[in-house]
């Protein structure tokens, strides 16, 4: 059989597509969600206070991305549209974490096999339970994989060094600040490369982007952490100085 | 939602960058789901259900708006404790007068509108702007309200750039005003504005905004056979809510009560007639 010019297997063109995917990924900061005792909290390096990668999508539903701005930010504007609509068209407690994570992953998916270019995105969509048994978190990749994950999970550029320190560090039923005390070391641990050494790399309240989906609220349970509230957080579990 | 490209993905319309519009969106992704939607009607509706009086009443500070609980269909008391006064968003409430299923729809879509705009805008809209949305609901209803279901808004809100209490009525064509001091909706409104024009004093409280609120709908319900008065046998007490810097917040049935209680002691003194 004589090929085509131009022809490149299927197997060619996904592990192409993979790896252009997964450097466009690589060169962004990560984003960590983690579980703690009232909720699920979700912390990004982020030096913009406008340009987020954290959002609210629902009730007890939360969205966090890395990757391609204008690419997450329609795949998240889609899913409010889509959250919207299911609880206008039934009802609040109809709208599920499980259904947004499948229309992201088929949306993903088709995608990454019918574009020449894939999404450089991985997003992160979690729902807070009513207790922490109910918690939800599912992780998604550029080529509409889906995983279904346990208590804490990282994105983005060093996800590998960041998931290190989690599962070193992460206990269930942590407290709010302990939790995100985790998360900022996590973050810390995956410096990109040509940043300074560790330990001399330090985030501050002014680079992170910090939220929460706490089950003790009312209805709408997301919450941005701000301001004199996430100082307090950061300072009461501070290393001290050596 | 069909997907036009049969491939599993979402629909292009989900994926469309543009508008932060609730409303707008669902006109082009499901009309169906709009209130307005209900086709040609054969002939007038008369019979649907009609939910009646609604103050609202502005005080140093914030707004009080407060709704009977009567819900009638023609000569008969459909529903005993209906809810016609509801939150829109942090800063701001909504009541409606007229058919009852539209009214309930319109509202359902004009709170979804508002959190859909927060949610993707990460900002909330101005007073203004939330009382120019709800304008072009009411306007999309108009056809309906030609066959017989009209339905009228009544929004109130704090304005967080000003520090004031705010209030927008509309007309059946969705023309907007604003009020600055009280405003009343509803087929017992005549009765409730005479109350309140007695009764309004600007240098108020929140708590003198909250008693002339249900003495006006006692005085609506007094005169008009479709506005039900405070039922204190099934313990039914007008809906109050007030929107302050603090946020919206429903009265409980525990801070409405004595204040009904005592408006009805003091009426047992003077009946006004």
């Amino acid at each position: 059989m004589t090929m085509p010019f131009g022809y490149a297997s299927p197997e060619q063109q996904v592990r192409d597509k993979s790896e252009y995917a997964r450097k466009g990924i690589a060169r962004g900061r990560s984003v960590v969600v983690l579980t703690y005792v009232d909720g699920i909290l979700f912390v990004a390096e982020n030096p913009s206070t406008t340009l987020h990668k954290i959002s609210e999508m629902y009730d007890r539903v939360g969205f966090a991305a890395v990757g391609k701005y204008n690419e997450f930010e329609n795949l998240r504007t889609a899913g409010i549209r889509i959250m919207d609509t299911r609880g206008y068209m039934y009802d609040r407690r109809d709208v599920t974490s499980r259904a947004l994570a499948n229309a992201y992953a088929q949306t993903l998916g088709a995608i990454f096999t019918e574009s020449i270019k894939p999404y450089e995105v991985e997003i992160v969509v979690a729902e807070v339970g009513h207790s922490a048994t109910e918690d939800q978190i599912y992780r998604l990749t550029y080529d509409g994989s889906i995983a279904d994950e346990r208590g804490f999970i990282a994105i983005g550029g060093q996800s590998e060094q960041v998931m290190t320190s989690l599962r070193e560090h992460h206990v269930e039923g942590q407290p709010l600040s302990a939790a995100l005390r985790v998360a900022v070391d996590a973050l810390t641990a995956g410096a990109p490369p040509g940043s300074p050494p560790n330990g001399e790399r330090t985030l501050t309240a002014a680079n992170l982007e910090v939220a929460m989906l706490d089950r003790t609220r009312t209805r709408r349970m997301f919450k941005r952490i701000v301001g004199s509230q996430l100082d307090g957080l950061l300072t009461e579990t501070a290393p001290a100085a050596s | 939602m069909p997907d036009p490209t049969g491939v599993g993905r979402l629909p292009a319309v989900f994926m469309t960058p543009g508008t932060s519009s609730f409303a707008d969106f669902l006109s082009v992704a499901a009309p169906d789901l709009l209130p307005g939607a209900r086709g040609s009607l054969p002939a007038p509706v008369t019979d649907a259900a009609h939910g009646t009086t609604i103050v609202a009443v502005t005080f140093p500070g914030g707004v009080i708006m407060a709704g009977d609980r009567r819900a009638t269909q023609g000569h008969m008391i459909a529903q005993r404790d209906v809810e016609k006064v509801h939150h829109a968003d942090e800063f701001s409430c909504v009541g409606y007068a007229g058919t009852a299923g539209v009214g309930a729809e319109l509202i359902r879509l004009f709170q979804v509108e508002l959190e859909h705009y927060e949610k993707i805008e990460g900002s909330t809209l101005s007073l203004d702007a939330k009382a120019n949305r709800l304008a072009f609901m009411v306007k999309g209803n108009l056809p309906m309200a030609m066959q017989g279901l009209a339905v009228i808004p009544l929004f109130a809100g704090f304005d967080t750039e000003t520090g004031q209490g705010r209030i927008f009525s509309y007309d059946i064509a969705a023309a907007k005003s604003e009020e600055r001091t009280y405003e009343s909706i509803g087929s017992g409104s005549v009765f409730a504005r005479g109350s309140l024009k007695k009764r309004f004093r600007s240098n108020h409280t929140a708590d003198d905004a909250v008693r002339i609120s249900i003495e006006a709908l006692y005085d609506a319900a007094d005169d008009d056979s479709a506005t039900g008065g405070p039922d204190l046998i099934r313990k039914l007490y007008p809906i109050v809510a007030s929107v302050t810097a603090d946020g919206y917040r429903r009265l409980t049935d525990d801070e409405v009560a004595p204040v009904v209680e005592s408006i009805i002691a003091d009426r047992a003194q003077n009946s006004g007639g």
